[in-house]
């Protein structure tokens, strides 16, 4: 892949070469570099602002005013510090506790989570687990019957959720559903909706408070831009999420938009979609989604040829 | 609407009691571009301008920032021409763009626009492959009162635009508007299958599909630059429609694809109900975004 970011930081420290010294001058103009890279990344303006002060006092250190190649110390020391802020906790789901244990997808509209939630159900059948789909979506046409289908494509019941009952009802009969039938995991697929819509956000409130939900996730697009951190806050602070589940990952996004919302969540993403097809579903690798934001391959191998 | 005051306030606060434009201003400017998703190279770019003017002293009074920057981003938005309706009946539209991005919703809205002008409208469900895609647009063709021409999941989107096409003639229908299924614009086999589907339109009916619009979603980043870039370069789009601008996103990143692809705006999708849609109106959007 094309190494902007390396590129300039290149042309940024090669300016120096014998001239001497490297100064701090020199290494701000790296990090006007770097924090351009993440604003065209969508990291958010203020999350990249933060992260840019967070760096400027290692890179400002004995690291990289004392070493052969600059330009490369900064950006390894941009990426460790990039994978430290999107790694965390393991990323395995909360499964432990009183079955069935109910998870709830949320976010907004369009940014796959009925997909998901099939996509999830597949990878627990494959663990040996007997989950249940549940739409709680009664807005958008035909989102009952999209779910249905999935599950019938992976051979993991959905309940027979109605369109003209309301959601918050449906929700605990689904509950009420996997305890008679004896499934241990409750999938939840609730309907799209704005950040900033407050009945439909109070109806996930209520969803809430009547199942008792071990994971309520936030499932973003990648491609989210600035919006992400607006988004994130508002059903953090709604429904206090578990994590966050990044989608459509497998095109040519940045995925700022994670260091975004991985910031003001402070919870692990625990899962990629990868494609449309329901195994397209892979564990979270921190290290290349900071090589990604940055626009580089594979960074170590990278600084390691320098 | 709260957007819009949380914006005017803050434009607003950048300028209370300010006498010159600073550095302080510029970089507060800085990050509301930054923040409306308008890019990293779109925005430096108004602001170097602006610095620019500052120091030749053609610019001097922060109040008069505002209209500046409207007029330049302006100029930034226009000059494309929205391609002339051809005479010709039916008029044949095909919708396209990456997933979730609100395509068949807005095919939906675009239907009810029509019928509600007295036309004749058919929809096409060539989205074969996502699950209930063929089912979501038999509600909207039932809510709008539009008929829906359709094949079993699975089956190849040309072969029913084939159908759908032929169908139209038969009924002699004003418009016919051709749902597609959601694809990122770096799968190759994907965009294939999409020129197949225009190539077959054209087979069937002169010009068509005489209008390509491609949708994206204001809540997208900068990807959205890339996606208009892909699918323009693979079938030719001739216009623009951004959806989701009920929300909190500015969809700056509409100055970026305008530049890059000299396609027009057309339509804006601010909500999910079949009256959600609205012409483009570069003044209110860009009010939008500076307050
Ligand atoms: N390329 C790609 N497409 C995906 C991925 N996940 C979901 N999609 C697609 O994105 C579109 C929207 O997915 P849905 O699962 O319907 O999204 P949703 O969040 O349930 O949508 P609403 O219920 O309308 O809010 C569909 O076309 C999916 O096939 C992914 O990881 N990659
Ligand atoms: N808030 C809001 N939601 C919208 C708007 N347009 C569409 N949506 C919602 O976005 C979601 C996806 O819309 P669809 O029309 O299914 O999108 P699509 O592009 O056809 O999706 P795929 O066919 O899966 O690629 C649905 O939940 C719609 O209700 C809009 O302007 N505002
Ligand atoms: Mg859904
Ligand atoms: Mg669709």
């Amino acid at each position: 892949m094309f190494d902007r970011l390396s590129d300039k930081l290149g042309k940024v420290f090669k300016k120096l070469k014998g001239h001497g010294k490297l100064t701090e001058a020199n290494i701000q103009e790296a990090l006007r570099e770097v924090r351009l890279a993440l604003l065209e990344a969508d990291v958010h303006y203020k999350v990249a602002k933060t992260f840019i002060d967070r760096i400027r006092e290692r890179a400002l250190g004995q690291e990289v005013m004392t070493s052969l190649t600059p330009g490369q110390q900064v950006v390894k020391i941009v990426h460790d510090e990039l994978a430290a802020l999107l790694g965390g906790e393991a990323p395995r789901l909360e499964l432990g506790g009183k079955t069935p244990v109910a998870l709830m997808l949320v976010g907004l509209q369009g940014s796959g989570k009925t997909t998901t939630a099939a996509k999830l159900a597949l990878y627990l059948k494959k663990q040996g687990r007997q989950p249940l789909l549940a739409p709680v979506d009664t807005q958008r046409p035909a989102a009952i019957e999209q779910l249905h289908r999935l599950g019938a494509e992976i051979g993991v019941d959905v309940y027979r959720s109605q369109p003209q009952q309301n959601p918050v009802a449906l929700a605990s009969e689904a509950m009420a559903a996997a305890v008679a039938k004896g499934h241990d995991v409750l999938l939840l697929d609730t309907a799209g909706r704005l950040h900033v819509d407050a009945p439909l956000m109070a109806e996930l409130q209520a969803i809430k408070a009547d199942v008792g939900p071990a994971e309520i996730l936030l499932v973003a697009d990648a491609m989210t831009g600035q919006d992400a951190v607006a988004v994130a806050q508002n059903f953090h602070e709604a429904l206090d999420l578990t994590g966050v589940i990044l989608t459509k990952v497998e095109g040519d996004a940045r995925g700022g938009a994670a260091l975004s919302m991985r910031t003001v969540v402070n919870k692990p993403i625990k899962f990629l979609g990868v494609g449309e097809k329901l195994d397209a579903l892979e564990v979270f690798h921190p290290d290349r989604l900071a090589s990604r934001i940055l626009g580089m391959g594979d960074v170590l191998t990278l600084i390691e040829k320098a | 609407s709260r957007t819009r005051e949380a914006l005017t306030s803050k434009l607003d606060r950048l300028f209370l009691g300010k006498k010159i434009i600073d550095a302080e201003l510029l970089e507060e400017l800085e990050e509301l571009l930054i923040t409306a998703d308008m890019g990293v190279e779109t925005s430096l770019g108004l602001i170097e301008a602006v610095r620019d003017k500052v120091k030749r002293k053609e610019l001097t009074d922060p109040a008069r920032l505002k209209t500046h920057l409207k007029a330049e981003m302006l100029t930034l938005l226009t000059g494309v021409a929205v391609p002339p309706l051809h005479p010709g009946k039916p008029h044949v539209v095909m919708v396209i763009g990456v997933n979730g991005v609100g395509k068949t919703t807005t095919i939906a809205k675009l239907a009810h626009h029509d019928l509600e002008q007295g036309e004749k409208v058919l929809l096409v469900a060539a989205d074969t492959f996502r699950a209930a895609a063929i089912e979501q647009l038999e509600i909207w063709g039932q809510r709008a009162g539009a008929a829906v021409i359709k094949q079993k999941t699975g089956s190849d989107p040309a072969a029913v635009v084939f159908d759908g096409l032929a169908a139209a003639l038969a009924r002699r229908v004003d418009k016919v508007y051709i749902d597609t299924a959601g694809r990122l614009h770096t799968k190759v086999n994907l965009m294939e299958e999409l020129k197949k589907v225009a190539r077959t339109a054209a087979k069937q009916i002169e010009g068509a599909p005489h209008e390509v619009l491609l949708v994206l979603d204001a809540t997208t980043g900068q990807n959205a630059i890339n996606q208009a870039r892909l699918f323009h370069e693979a079938i030719g789009v001739t216009g623009i429609i951004m959806t989701k601008l009920d929300g909190t996103a500015k969809g700056g990143v509409a100055l970026g694809v305008v530049q890059e692809t000299g396609l027009p705006l057309q339509f804006i999708g601010v909500g999910e109900q079949m009256d959600d849609l609205r012409p483009f109106e570069p003044e209110a959007y860009l009010e939008a975004i500076l307050g």
